[in-house]
């Protein structure tokens, strides 16, 4: 017999993208710190991407 | 999840975050033009211009510096002499006693290589002085800002409370689902768990270090009771010394025990940095990291030899290498800006969350809890009269 599916309303499906943007959001601030330049690039980039991620959400039309 | 935990942590989120609320929005509000401190510096005028260092000049004797702060101030005693990082500029710190408050202090600038008394708005007087006062002490001194470091704790807790409950309500809800056409309230309680859970992370970062920060006064003084008491062990219990003797041969020694670093700052005995006996000479390295932390080298402030140093324990390297991470100063302008807008970002999490809290007081607990079952999907007023 197979495994039920998961069902659509767990954990995983609904911290899917939250633990995305955390992770970006850690890697965004260590990566600043770690050098000039190229690591503050990603930095930018990383913590960027957050912001941009709210800026779809908050813009989009239901 | 079951309603019992999702009650308990209804509770956690109402009150952890209904404590710390008021003060988060003052700090975010006080927040913001801090972050853009040198910049608003350097935009304001303030900043004198500095000349280029002859070639081949040499650097202006300390004890002179120091003397000239003094004919300044006179009835004054050093407590404090520095580098800028950035420009050739030397400040001697002085105040009528040696744990003065830096609000208290006064603040002489100095031509590192001419030793020209360089004028300059003193540091701690202005708005931006005030602002930072209220930021991080309210006014209040050391209990401002363990009050401030509670704060911050619960702010913490809200963040977890808020993640926690975060799952449940988006059980039938899509990542970024925001419904404006419902109600008001819907509207704002979907920005409000989209905003937090975005921002989560950087805010729980924000807030952990800004605690950090709170604690840095038990921190120098655990320090001071601990690794400094061990290397000055020789001079437990004399009197504080009369004399002092040069600071420009302590600072010397000092360059000699650790000459792959450079002093940042100097700490005369009694100042709460380096014990009752020592000039404490704050060394600092190149690198992004080393930058930010120091390396006390205790020097005999009556002899101006060197006694010890050593690595800091693991706590006090923590305070100074998360200072970046709450200040947001670390990536240039483009990672300035980043942490103004998240800052916004956290203000509207705030505001909107008391707005929740406001529109909803006279309703059932259990009516919140249906709503954050649903997802706000069940109306909460008709779910709480059917129960």
């Amino acid at each position: 017999m197979k495994p039920a599916p998961r069902p659509d309303t767990g954990r995983g499906r609904i911290f899917a993208v939250p633990a995305v943007i955390a992770a970006l959001t850690l890697f965004g601030l260590v990566a600043g710190l770690a050098g000039e330049g190229a690591a503050d690039l990603a930095s930018w980039i990383a913590l960027g991407a957050c912001l941009a991620v709210l800026g779809w959400a908050t813009a989009k039309r239901y | 999840m079951q309603r019992r935990a999702v009650r308990v942590w209804y509770w956690v989120h109402k009150w952890s975050s209904l404590v710390c609320t008021l003060f988060m929005l003052m700090l975010c509000v006080t927040g913001l033009p801090l972050i853009f401190g040198e910049e608003i510096y350097h935009l304001s005028g303030a900043e004198p211009p500095v000349a280029a260092p002859a070639p081949g000049a040499r650097p202006a004797d300390l004890d002179g510096l120091i003397a000239r702060a003094l004919d300044r101030y006179p009835g004054d005693v050093p407590l404090f002499l520095g580098w800028d990082p950035d420009h050739p500029v030397v400040y001697v710190n002085t105040g009528a006693r040696p744990d003065t408050p830096p609000a208290a202090m006064h603040s002489v600038l100095f031509h590192q290589y001419s030793g020209e008394i360089i004028e300059a708005p003193p540091f701690n007087e202005g708005v931006m002085y005030t602002l930072y006062l209220i930021h991080t002490e309210m006014f209040a001194g050391l209990p401002g800002k363990l009050f401030l470091g509670a704060m911050g704790f619960l702010l913490a807790l809200a963040i977890l409370s808020g993640v926690v409950l975060y799952a449940p309500f988006m059980r039938k809800l899509g990542f970024g689902t925001v419904r404006r056409d419902r109600s008001r309230r819907l509207k704002w309680l979907d920005l409000h768990n989209l905003l937090g859970i975005v921002t989560a992370t950087w805010v729980g970062v924000v807030a952990l270090t800004g605690v950090l920060n709170t604690l840095e006064r038990p921190l120098y003084e655990n320090w001071q009771a601990g690794q400094l008491a061990r290397m000055t062990a020789a001079w437990q219990g004399q009197p504080p010394p009369n004399r002092l003797a040069s600071l420009e041969t302590a600072v010397r020694a000092a360059r000699a025990a650790v000459p792959d670093m450079h002093p940042s700052f100097v700490s005369y005995p009694g100042t709460g940095y380096s014990g009752f006996h020592h000039y404490g000479v704050f060394m600092q390295g190149d690198s992004e990291l080393s930058k930010r932390t120091y390396q006390p080298v205790l020097v005999d402030a009556t002899t101006s030899a060197f006694t010890a140093t050593a690595e800091w324990p693991a706590f006090m390297q923590a305070l100074y290498l998360s200072q970046p991470l709450h200040f947001g100063d670390y990536g240039g302008l483009p990672l300035k800006i980043i942490w103004a807008a998240l800052t916004i970002v956290t203000i509207i999490v705030l505001a909107s969350g008391l707005y929740l809290w406001l529109g909803r007081r006279r309703r059932s607990v259990e009516a919140l809890l249906v709503e954050i079952e649903s997802g706000g999907l069940v109306d909460a007023e008709t779910a709480a009269g059917a129960a």
